[in-house]
């Protein structure tokens, strides 16, 4: 198979992309990967994007996976890695392991921080305060800030109980 | 309101009034969204599909957005209407292959349209002319706002919006900007463009997305990624990013018109010469063609009335516009006849730019004695004075 670029070189370098829901294939040869940054993990995110497949891919073939299926909508990985589709919202849970190696890869973060749903947005709030208290806890203890400490479990307390 | 009627009118972004329109031809942005509970179109069952669509095509229709909406199911639409739609960026091509439960309203100005079935549950589109991603954004949020009062949207605290494919999950947004280049292609700058802002998570494709091939020297740049970012962080990045590309590009083209005037006059006069007088034109040649006469509108040959002419011939000379143009089915070859017969007639009016009048003038810029020449040689700091300067 020849590179895609100088379409002269074998290529050996094979990426996979999915662009606003295409997949897009490309090969590269040894001289025109390095040139397009493909090997500098830190400016190409197709490189992570890879690292991630590569990641749900071994997970996939690991014991007792063949049985994932979504029980919602039926959806198995197999499915998932042919497509690059999921079958549903609870697909999302199903498949929470291999997409988060997944996610790592294409986006700049594993957490959603902008809009939420009005209605949903207090629960939102409040599960993101309780995160950072958690947070902070864990640094306050290994720090031995005690008091700190304290003050942040009674707040974590007392947004449970609001619950 | 019938499709007939809908498309018989040029759409609101085509006037070209937008910041920055010169250069940036478009801002579009797209949100996705699924219903909580329901399987994602891709997996759905036509009926649960057609359930979904009677589920919110009424929601959608009732948007105070839609007075005067059309309304249509893709089922309904004539091959050559659906590609039209694709024409106008109203529908996405996988949207127009698409059968049961899929459909699409869009206001009367062309400016809103939202899928319902598309990848995903609802696929909704704001698009303004020029630089206007803020804008865009602030229309289609208010309406997934007024639309998630009634809908129960797939969301969750910890991923957001959830997506049929993982790429959109998050914000489900994707900002992005068409750009009109012919100079970064011409200096030859476009790839070192390209990779730099693939560098900082955006994507840069071609006019309809395939690879990055340069029809008419367009190119759509977008954000590649979902989550992790809030909507406006991506659309503030985007919109610098823009910035940064008009930037370039109107350097480029004082250094061409500086360096290497005949590399690009002779540029502008042979699409001049060829939109003129020829009697068949393929659709690549005409987008190329006519990029090269929008740069000779901004490099201010043309006035506002021949700018607007040329603008709509990119839309008319699509072959679903030159289709339903005519009334019957073409061949491709009669459709290369009829596109450059309605060129030639827009165009018939157009005065031959002052080519020789610029080259003239770009010499004794360059206090050179140049002669005949064909190509200048490149000064120290080329073009550098004359930034943001109007050659002409």
């Amino acid at each position: 198979m020849l590179c895609d670029v100088c379409k002269a070189q074998t290529a050996s370098v094979f990426l996979t992309q999915i662009v606003d829901g295409k997949i897009q294939k490309v090969n590269l040869c040894d001289p025109c990967s390095k040139e397009k940054g493909v090997t500098d993990p830190t400016g190409f995110a197709l490189a992570d994007m890879l690292f991630g497949m590569g990641a749900a891919q071994q997970i996939e073939s690991g014991v007792g996976s063949e049985g994932a299926r979504c029980p919602q909508c039926g959806f198995t990985q197999a499915e998932f890695k042919k497509t690059g589709r999921l079958g549903c919202s609870v697909c999302y849970v199903t498949f929470a392991q291999p997409l988060k190696e997944l996610l790592k890869g294409m986006h700049k973060g594993l957490r959603h921080i902008g809009k939420c749903p009005e209605r949903l947005r207090l629960t939102q709030e409040r599960d993101n305060t309780l995160r950072q208290f958690h947070h902070d806890l864990r640094a306050a203890v290994v720090d031995e800030k005690y008091e700190e400490a304290a003050a942040l479990r009674d707040k974590i307390r007392a947004l449970d109980l609001e619950e | 309101m019938s499709i007939g009627n809908i498309l018989s009118k040029s759409s609101d972004w085509l006037r070209g009034d937008g910041p920055h329109h010169h250069i940036v031809v478009t801002s579009r942005i797209r949100l996705a969204r699924n219903l909580a509970g329901v399987a994602f179109p891709g997996r759905a069952k036509a009926a649960e599909r057609v359930e979904v669509l009677e589920k919110i095509r009424p929601k959608v229709e009732a948007l105070p957005e839609m007075v005067d909406a059309v309304s249509l199911a893709c089922q309904d639409l004539s091959p050559v209407d659906k590609l039209l739609l694709v024409e106008r960026h109203l529908i996405s091509r996988e949207h127009a292959a698409k059968k049961a439960g899929a459909a699409v309203v869009m206001n009367r100005r062309q400016n809103l349209s939202i899928m319902i079935n598309e990848e995903d549950h609802l696929r909704m589109q704001s698009i303004r002319s020029g630089l206007q991603l803020r804008a865009a954004f602030k229309a289609i949020n208010k309406v997934d706002s007024e639309l998630e009062q009634q809908l129960d949207y797939a969301f969750d605290s910890e991923l957001g919006y959830l997506t049929a494919c993982p790429t959109n999950v998050g914000t489900g947004m994707r900002a992005s900007a068409m750009v009109h280049v012919p100079g970064l292609v011409l200096s030859e700058q476009i790839n070192q463009i390209v990779q730099a802002v693939n560098k900082i998570g955006l994507a840069v494709r071609g006019l309809y997305g395939e690879g990055t091939e340069a029809l008419g020297n367009l190119f759509q740049v977008s954000n590649q990624t979902t989550l992790g970012e809030k909507e406006e962080e991506i659309i503030d990045r985007l919109h610098k990013v823009i910035l940064e590309i008009i930037n370039h590009e109107q350097n480029a083209r004082q250094v061409l018109l500086h360096n290497k005037p005949n590399t690009l006059l002779d540029h502008v006069g042979r699409s001049y010469g060829t939109l003129r007088h020829a009697y068949s034109m393929n659709s690549k040649e005409a987008l190329n063609h006519l990029s090269f006469a929008k740069l000779a509108c901004d490099l201010g040959f043309y006035g506002d009335a021949q700018r607007h002419a040329i603008d709509e011939l990119f839309i008319e000379t699509q072959p679903a516009h030159l289709q339903k143009g005519s009334q019957q089915r073409l061949a491709t070859d009669e459709r290369d006849v009829l596109r450059a017969e309605i060129i030639r007639s827009k165009m018939a009016s157009f005065a031959a730019p002052d080519l020789e009048g610029v080259l003239v003038r770009a010499r004794e810029a360059q206090g050179a004695g140049g002669g005949a020449k064909t190509e200048s040689p490149p000064s120290a700091e080329p073009g550098e004075e004359q930034r943001g300067g109007d050659p002409f």
